[in-house]
């Protein structure tokens, strides 16, 4: 393997970077998961390189990234229908125009 | 000798070496080796993918008592060649509205689904793409990317049948992972490795369908709803939404989904040889006896492999021309109320019985798992013809009962 | 340049590109397939660290599940088929320097690591990644706990998730 730590450190943090750019710009509810799912694949990457580079024969790097799969697909299951739910009852996904606590 | 022992790596090192005599480093070398490695093993695919065509048209004619083509060459065998033609020159039509690069790639992409299955397929112990250690996975995630590629071909083809095709097709393919994936385990467990040459390694002595017959047929029910064939076929009932998510296709576009379609029939075939019925292998030791030391000539175990991946063919091939289609939602209720209960529970009896029987004698663990199989099952009928019983009787007497099921 | 070295570059430069064309796409639908290729790259950089079971899982879980939740969640939220007005916000510009800097400190922070240049120590030969992954997930004295809490998280979100997307009859 001839690839330094820090390429993978760098990629992930450009990754995480437009991510949070996504986030932060788009309007759409859904478009913003999807920046969300970018940020926490950065840090899986950040997780696997380290327990790559340091000490394969320990899991936790692995582990941890396991237990990230399974809590970004929790949080976009849940994202989602909340969003489908909001969708039926105002007709829009634009995060702008969900301003109301009521009506 | 070692041709006949170990073919890939005589192969492999004789062009790496003669790349090297050209004047190619070793890296370029081996790489360049790859990838005809790579191109060879997809034109294998999509040859065997011709004859499959004909395979599928004499058998289904003669579950209809007719005699399927028979006038192009001997028995029919140029068939395929003309449908070839066929489908090529036909106009290539893209719909109005329709997102053209989506619709372009959609074809592509369920063919690649298949064909990347046969990277990890082990045709003989020496003849195999790569030896993942997570190769039981792998199916799962090729499964996956077909399932992307359906949806992607409904959307844009602008069209509400496609559409709705897709959605069905999608819900269907999703559903019936799960059991899969939980059945999976199962030889995992009986073999210790996800490998699929570690699991048909593990099957020299006894095949793992004697060990978990319902297994066995749990899989083949998921196969068949992942395949989309019948009896699941609800995305491209001819009768019912008019070819479903590929409505809109045409000539090579619609042969990609065909050819794609039958292939993965057939490496589903082959993924059952291998996940139940010994594979490669699986002679019941009798490979030790000198006399059958040719058993273990690699030709000789491809070719025993591709036998039980046609019968297992056969099987999904019998299935579909027998049986009439299901209703979408008699289909998920099937899956959700039947199917992934029984799977998680046979999962947890054969790795129950597994560490129990941890150190006893072989047969006595064959039996065991066998009839614990046979108990579950018997079980299994019991409730099923009960809840008939109750269904009927609900029937009979007018009183609704619960959920259609 | 070795292969891996070019692997890896061609890898990136996917995933990049990928994550850029996610979040500036007006098509919301193109942006949740560039989603999927984004993943893919992901999968490619962990076949590179050898972390075998996560590209399998990667793949399956969030190409075969996530992603397709996306697409469908953008066919089903949408009054007609086009995507109207406008997708980012007026502001995008500050937030594109924010980041930038964000994107620069990250990237200082990587410098700074201790022995970042690092290249890795070959694998063990008899490390089985996959069976390791696995005790380590049911030892008691390693991960059981993590594991555990994660499936009761799964549950929560499962129970959750059908009934917030429910249509229910008896509404306000």
């Amino acid at each position: 393997m001839s690839i330094p730590l820090l390429w993978f450190l760098i990629l992930a943090a450009l990754l995480f970077s437009i991510g949070l750019f996504g986030v932060l710009t788009r309007r759409n509810a859904v478009a913003i998961l999807l920046g969300i799912e970018l940020m926490l694949n950065a840090v899986n990457i950040n997780l696997v390189a380290f327990w790559r580079y340091s000490n394969p024969a320990q899991m936790a790097g692995q582990a941890f990234a396991v237990i990230v799969f399974a809590v970004a697909a929790a949080e976009v299951a849940v994202g989602l229908a909340l969003i489908i739910s909001v969708y039926r009852r105002r007709k829009t996904v634009v995060a702008d125009e969900i301003d109301l606590m009521r009506w | 000798m070692m041709f006949w022992n170990d073919p890939i790596h005589f192969i492999e090192t004789w062009f790496v070496d003669l790349f090297t005599t050209w004047g190619l480093s070793l890296q370029l070398a081996t790489i360049l080796v790859y990838a005809i490695g790579i191109i060879v093993l997809v034109v294998f695919a999509m040859v065997l993918d011709i004859f499959l065509v004909w395979v599928e048209r004499k058998v289904v004619a003669r579950f209809q008592d007719r005699l399927g083509p028979n006038r192009i060459g001997p028995f029919g065998l140029i068939q395929p060649f003309a449908d070839i033609i066929k489908m090529v020159i036909k106009e290539d039509i893209t719909p109005v509205g329709a997102d053209k690069v989506l619709f372009n790639i959609a074809p592509v992409l369920a063919a690649m689904s298949v064909i990347i299955l046969w990277a990890i397929l082990p045709l003989a112990s020496t003849i195999y793409g790569v030896d993942l250690n997570v190769a039981v996975l792998y199916l799962i995630a090729a499964g996956s990317l077909g399932t992307l590629a359906i949806i992607i071909a409904g959307w844009s083809s602008n069209n509400k049948y496609a559409l709705l095709g897709a959605f069905r097709m999608v819900a269907n393919m999703v559903s019936y992972e799960i059991p899969m994936v939980i059945i999976l385990l199962i030889p995992t467990i009986l073999a210790d490795t996800m490998s699929v040459r570690g699991i048909t390694d593990a099957q020299s002595g006894m095949w793992f369908f004697f060990l978990s017959p319902l297994a066995f047929l749990i899989f083949l029910v998921s196969a068949i709803a992942e395949l989309g064939r019948s009896p699941f076929d609800l995305n491209e009932a001819e009768s019912e939404i008019v070819a479903g998510f590929h409505i809109e296709y045409t000539g090579m576009k619609f042969g990609w989904f065909y050819a794609g379609e039958l292939l993965h029939a057939f490496t589903f075939g082959g993924f059952m040889a291998i996940l139940f019925f010994g594979g490669y292998g699986g002679f019941f030791g009798l490979e030790e006896l000198p006399a059958f030391q040719w058993l273990t000539i690699p030709f000789i175990q491809a070719a025993v492999f591709i036998t039980k991946a046609m019968l297992g063919y056969w099987v999904i091939m019998w299935v579909k021309y027998s049986m009439p289609r299901i209703r979408i939602d008699h289909m998920l209720a099937f899956n959700w109320k039947f199917l992934v209960p029984l799977s998680l529970v046979v999962l947890v009896n054969t790795a129950f019985v597994n560490r129990i029987l941890a150190g006893a004698s072989d047969w006595v663990y064959v039996l065991i798992m066998f009839g614990s199989n046979l108990v579950i099952a018997v079980v299994v009928v019991e409730i099923l013809r009960a809840v008939g019983r109750r269904d009927r009787k609900a029937v009979a007497t007018g009183i609704p009962a619960g959920n259609p099921e | 340049m070795t292969a891996e070295q070019i692997l890896f570059l061609v890898a990136g430069v996917l995933l990049l590109v990928s994550a850029v064309c996610v979040v500036t796409t007006r098509n919301l639908l193109h942006a949740a397939l560039w989603l999927v290729a984004a993943l893919f790259g992901v999968a490619v950089l962990f076949a590179l660290l050898r972390a075998n079971f996560l590209v399998v899982v990667q793949i399956v879980v969030y190409i075969g599940a996530i992603a397709i939740l996306f697409i469908f969640a953008v066919m089903l939220t949408r009054r007609e088929l086009r995507d109207t007005g406008r997708q980012t916000r007026k502001s995008w510009w500050l937030v594109a320097l924010i980041v930038v800097f964000i994107s620069v400190g990250l990237v200082l922070v990587a410098f700074g690591i201790p022995d970042a240049g690092r290249l890795p120590a070959e694998m063990p030969q008899d490390l089985d990644t996959v069976s390791r992954l696995g005790e380590s997930l049911v030892t008691g004295q390693e991960y059981l706990l993590p594991f555990e809490v994660a499936s009761v998280l799964l549950l929560a979100a499962l129970v959750g998730a059908v009934y917030a997307a429910s249509t229910s009859s008896k509404k306000d």
